[in-house]
């Protein structure tokens, strides 16, 4: 069984128990436990299920590359599902609970698939349920669905709190271990400014596990010495518990910051998104040991060798009594050393090797009466949850078993793997490393910036030095070359000597043993998390999926959340034995950021809620508010979609504005809509060049509709422009669209005609505009007193400056309504003042403020085009029946030549028309009519859609427009129009003006 | 996420500073043209592996549009410029020669 041992544990307070609960159970630990140090130290080996076969696992790795302590951590807002248990620090009150098993962790009917595992080989899915067709969706999909996935969704809503946070540097160092420490230490010794960073909650990464001396020193001692030369420093910044999570075009890193996940009651955000421009970056970001492919590599007690030794040096932690190791390399021993000290059994070192001699670590183990069997492997694992043995083999060998040895624990090493994603991210290339087997970055392909030259070096394991003797200088040298790529004088420091004891060369081994059969490939495991063995790999190349791109894919390896740390390489040198090819010529997959996992709240930081965007409000916003705004988002805005009476519905409400608009008098607040100032000598010229008619022929104190379209030729905007004198126009244009025109009149001001002397300013939000609008406009403005506001003074499409009721305004005779209507601005300062008085003059002529929806049905009611309802960005102002107000005269505009295209000029594109149902209903929004015959796919031909529906409270039916093929020609035709669940609309096709067809109303 | 410096008011300033706004030296064709040129002048764009000149916005800054020079491989920025040209300057494309010696993008070499 696992245990704590009565002494040991490094990283341990034994002075403060903490308390947690495990599927429940309640269970004691340690300060500095990380849960699954706890959980061992409690003899809780099986901790999940595995992904496809649900077959028991138990930890395998001490670190952020553990494929299978996935757990959910917390409950309600604090839920957290594929929780790593081997980063996770343990805090008092801790709640954890197991994955991927119905009904318990114990017992798992799932656990079935291990036994059909013959029959749920790499691309099962693929194969099995693509026919029927039909079947997919309502059979399979829903049952795989039910049975796949690791963690669940959180229900509640996230109870925490996150934020970004920017950061600028020279030197960024990733890894805070001996060669990160050296790094940071040289670079910042010639000035730079230095952040340094740590992914764990402890400086100093494998070393003081490992041992070794720094200048005759004990490596622990050199690490605090170094860190607390480093903590002393001012241009240094350093940060625990963060971690490098992908590097990104010139020199950008983000970087995770777990703020108080290892104590909950901390106040504050809980994870801390870092956006860091570094000069140059360092990636210290050591090694992973692989796992060896043997047949039970996945039964709880099988762990990688460093494991192992991590929970016995760092928390006192044994994973078991007897342990046998199973290595292809020296530094396994170590492993072995640990567990001897411990008062341990270590009763086999299986080595692969055949060394001609023995290595130093062999005479050591055998010194101290470790058996070592050299050219020995592990034929299988014997146990199930849990394991009871190993049954030893020759590696030459087939896998004929020698003998048996009891144990509770298997220490495998299969080599160390340089973690070199952060490397790799923005570009990096890699060699592989024959001696080593392993891939390593190379120097020569290095990331590059905005100047062409490197931005990231490695340092230590993860440039492929192993040994503490090789990691210091590699380190002292990545921190002078980032110092001097960062633009400093570097400054000559002694590089500290380490010394770790000599080593024999490791032996790339894929298969253990070399030659196992079929039976045993198919329980040797290469990718913990998604179950993929070496089998399927080989069945993947067999099948013709050679590429290692479609090799992962076929048989998901090292897709699941780990990406693949443990098992990349291993599936790499699979595929490629099978392919009979070199593992360079194989390659290697993308390594994609983030590192490991980072949470959507960090990602999000502080935007959500209310601060998600920002929201534009008019002056009269709180008016709104105050008086029944049923609120609409309009672009950023928010505008009233209508105002709501105590009690009252909002369709009725939207019935009651529209008809008193008609009848007496309304109020719109117009604000949001865009008003661009432009200026200078050519502003005409420019602006006959952005509108489809002439706006250069305008006059002084006139107002005009002008269309704008791309140069693609379809239509953008619209609005009414006003000139006010000979060099200053004032263009409207819709809610949406001001930043938006702004931004294209600038384009083509900047980059085609930037000879031309116009200057564009947007104004929207220095005016409120509300539109008085009704028969009782005019009586309403004349009460307010001031300026000649009659026909004969201000006629329709005309504007004036003057005053009214002691207000500076600009009245504009303009009608988006077809009634006699006024839109009239004042200093956004002076909005609400003016609201306010209007509401007071209109109070016996029947005023009612009206919303968004009462607009809509009102200029519907005129045939009145709104953008982005008649028009999607396909549409042409030709095809609205808008010829009018496209110059035949002038030469050149925005979209001309490209309207002159057969596509556009097409007769059988569909024409804006009214459309009216035989029944009075209002068609569905966006419905299609259908015509005769069927196209190539089978499906009923298309001959028309409605762009605008509404129910007219004035004409007492539903109207509608829509775009008909060769409408305007088939006035009085019926139509059909295919509503939801099997209705149909008949709809007759109509002159797109309902309402005052003369335009009588306006005009008084 | 690239760097850029705007060479109108010279800040230099990350990419979400700025707005991407397509290819540059774009030749406009208007009416009267033929159905090609259209062709060419609104749909017709270099996606090229190594050096391209792209326009950019310096959208929350200065509001300006400018070129830029780049590598779309390495992502090397080999200068920037204003908008207000119809070819890059000599001193870029010197540079660009340095780093790419006989590269070419459209007519320029």
């Amino acid at each position: 069984m696992s245990t704590r041992l009565a002494a040991g544990g490094r990283l341990l307070n034994k002075e403060k128990a903490l308390s947690f609960t495990f599927n429940g159970k309640q269970l004691r630990g340690f300060e500095g436990d990380t849960l699954a140090s706890a959980l061992l130290a409690n003899d809780q080996m099986l901790i999940g299920r595995s992904f496809k076969y649900h077959r028991p696992r138990g930890v395998v790795a001490s670190g952020a590359e553990e494929p299978n302590g996935l757990v959910n951590l917390g409950a309600e807002g604090s839920f957290e599902p594929n929780q790593r248990v081997t980063t996770t620090e343990l805090f008092d009150g801790l709640t954890a609970t197991s994955q991927n098993h119905w009904p318990s962790l114990e017992f798992d009917v799932g656990a079935i698939n291990t036994h059909l595992s013959r029959f749920l080989p790499a691309g099962f899915y693929y194969k099995m349920f693509i026919h029927p067709r039909p079947l997919w969706k309502h059979v399979y999909e829903p049952f795989i669905r039910q049975s796949a996935g690791l963690g669940r969704a959180p229900k509640a809503r996230d109870a925490d709190t996150y934020e970004h946070f920017y950061f600028f540097c020279d030197v960024m160092v990733i890894g805070g271990g001996v060669a990160g420490l050296q790094a940071a230490k040289t670079a910042a010794a010639s000035g730079a400014k230095v952040l340094l960073i740590e992914q764990t909650a402890h400086w100093g990464g494998r070393a003081p596990v490992d041992g070794g001396t720094v200048d005759g020193i004990p490596v622990d001692n050199f690490v605090e010495q170094t860190v607390a030369e480093l903590e002393a420093m001012p241009n240094v910044t350093l940060r625990k518990r963060m971690m490098g999570a992908g590097v990104y075009d010139h020199g950008y890193v983000l970087g995770y910051e777990q703020l108080r996940d290892y104590a909950p009651e901390k106040p504050g955000p809980r994870h801390r998104l870092w956006r860091i421009r570094a000069g140059h970056i360092v990636t210290a970001t050591g090694a992973i040991e692989r796992p060896l492919s043997f047949a039970g590599n996945d039964i709880p007690g099988v762990m990688l060798a460093s494991a192992l030794r991590d929970y016995v040096v760092n928390y006192g932690v044994s994973a078991g009594d007897r342990t046998v190791i199973v290595t292809n390399n020296d530094d396994a021993y170590l492993t072995a050393f640990a567990l001897n000290y411990a008062g341990l059994s270590v009763p086999v070192i299986l080595d692969a090797r055949v060394l001609a001699e023995d290595s130093p670590a062999m005479e050591q183990a055998k010194a101290m009466g470790i058996r070592v069997m050299m050219g020995h492997a592990v034929a299988k694992v014997k146990g199930g949850k849990r394991v009871t043995g190993v049954a030893v083999c020759s590696q030459a060998g087939e896998g004929a078993v020698l003998e048996e040895i009891a144990c509770d624990a298997v220490a495998m090493s299969g080599g160390w793997s340089p973690v070199v994603h952060l490397w790799s991210h923005c570009g990096g290339k890699l060699s592989w490393d024959d001696a080593q087997a392993h891939f390593r970055p190379d120097v020569d392909k290095a990331p590059t910036g905005a100047d062409g030259q490197p931005f990231v070096t490695t340092a230590g394991a993860a440039s492929g030095a192993l040994h503490l003797s090789d990691v210091l200088g590699d380190g002292d040298q990545a921190g002078k070359l980032a110092a001097a790529a960062s633009g400093f004088k570097v400054k000559q420091t002694r590089c500290p000597v380490g010394e770790s004891p000599e080593e024999a060369p490791m032996m790339p081994i894929w298969l253990m043993p070399q030659g196992a059969g079929v039976e045993l490939r198919s329980k040797s495991w290469l990718d913990y998390q998604n179950d993929v063995k070496v089998s399927d790999v080989q069945l993947a190349a067999q099948e013709g999926f050679e590429s290692v791109e479609h090799a992962k894919r076929y048989t998901t390896l090292g897709m699941a959340t780990d990406q693949g740390k443990l098992s990349n390489i291993n599936g790499l040198a699979t595929l490629a034995g099978a392919l009979n090819t070199s593992i360079p010529q194989v390659g290697t997959t993308t390594f994609r950021p983030p590192y490991t996992p980072i949470s959507m709240g960090a990602i999000g930081g502080e935007a959500r809620g209310d601060v998600f965007q920002p929201v534009r409000r008019t002056p009269m916003h709180d008016w709104h508010d105050a008086n029944g705004a049923d609120w609409e988002p309009v672009g950023q805005w928010r505008r009233p979609y209508a105002y709501l009476r105590p009690g009252e519905k909002v369709h009725d409400a939207v019935m009651r504005e529209t008809k008193n608009t008609r009848e007496n008098l309304g109020l719109l607040d117009a604000s949001t809509l865009g008003k661009l100032i432009v200026k200078g000598p050519d502003a005409g010229r420019f602006l006959d060049m952005l509108y489809t008619n002439m706006m250069s022929t305008l006059k002084p104190g006139k107002c005009r509709y002008g269309l704008m379209c791309s140069e693609n030729g379809f239509l953008i905007d619209d609005g009414v422009v006003a000139r006010i004198d000979e060099e200053t126009f004032l263009c409207h244009t819709t809610t949406g669209g001001a930043e938006r025109i702004h931004q294209h009149m600038e384009e083509w001001l900047q980059t085609e005609w930037w000879d031309w002397q116009v200057y564009v300013a947007n104004v929207t939000e220095q005016y409120v505009q509300v539109a008085v609008v009704g028969p009782n406009a005019r009586t309403a403005l004349e009460k307010l007193g001031g300026m000649d506001v009659s026909k004969e003074a201000l006629g329709f499409m005309e504007w004036a400056d003057g005053e009214l009721g002691g207000f500076k305004v600009r009245v504009y005779r303009i009608s988006f309504s077809g009634e006699l209507s006024y839109e009239i601005a004042v200093d956004a300062g002076h909005g609400q003042a003016f609201w306010d008085a209007l509401m007071v003059v209109g109070n016996d002529l029947g005023v009612m403020p009206y919303g968004t929806e009462a607009l809509h049905i009102l200029r519907a009611e005129k045939g009145f085009i709104m953008i982005g309802d008649e028009t999607d960005g396909t549409v042409i102002p030709q095809d609205l029946g808008l010829h009018w107000a496209i110059s035949k005269k002038k030469e050149d505009f925005l979209g001309k030549r490209a309207q002159e295209r057969s596509h556009m000029t097409d007769p059988t594109r569909w024409k804006l028309v009214g459309l009216e149902t035989l029944s009075g209903a209002v068609l569905p929004d966006g419905a299609y009519a259908v015509g005769e015959g069927e196209n190539a796919n089978g499906q009923k031909n298309m001959i028309g859609r409605v762009t605008s529906s509404y129910y007219s409270p004035n004409l007492g039916k539903g109207i509608a427009m829509g775009l008909v093929l060769h409408g305007p020609d088939r006035m009085g035709e019926v139509i059909e129009f295919p509503g939801t669940e099997g209705a149909t609309f008949k709809a007759r096709i109509v002159d797109p003006v309902f309402y005052d067809k003369e335009g009588e109303k306006g005009n008084v | 996420m690239l760097t850029l410096t705007c060479p109108v008011c010279g800040v230099t300033a990350e990419e979400t500073e700025f707005h991407g706004g397509g290819e540059a030296h774009l030749k406009r064709f208007g009416p009267g043209a033929t159905d090609d040129d259209l062709e060419g002048y609104l749909f017709m764009r270099e996606n090229p592996r190594g050096v391209h000149f792209e326009r950019w916005r310096h959208a929350y800054g200065c509001g300006k549009w400018f070129h830029a020079a780049r590598c779309t491989t390495t992502l090397q920025v080999f200068g920037t410029y204003p908008a207000q040209t119809f070819e890059p300057p000599k001193e870029i494309c010197d540079k660009i020669s340095e780093a790419r010696p006989g590269w070419s993008w459209r007519a320029f070499k």
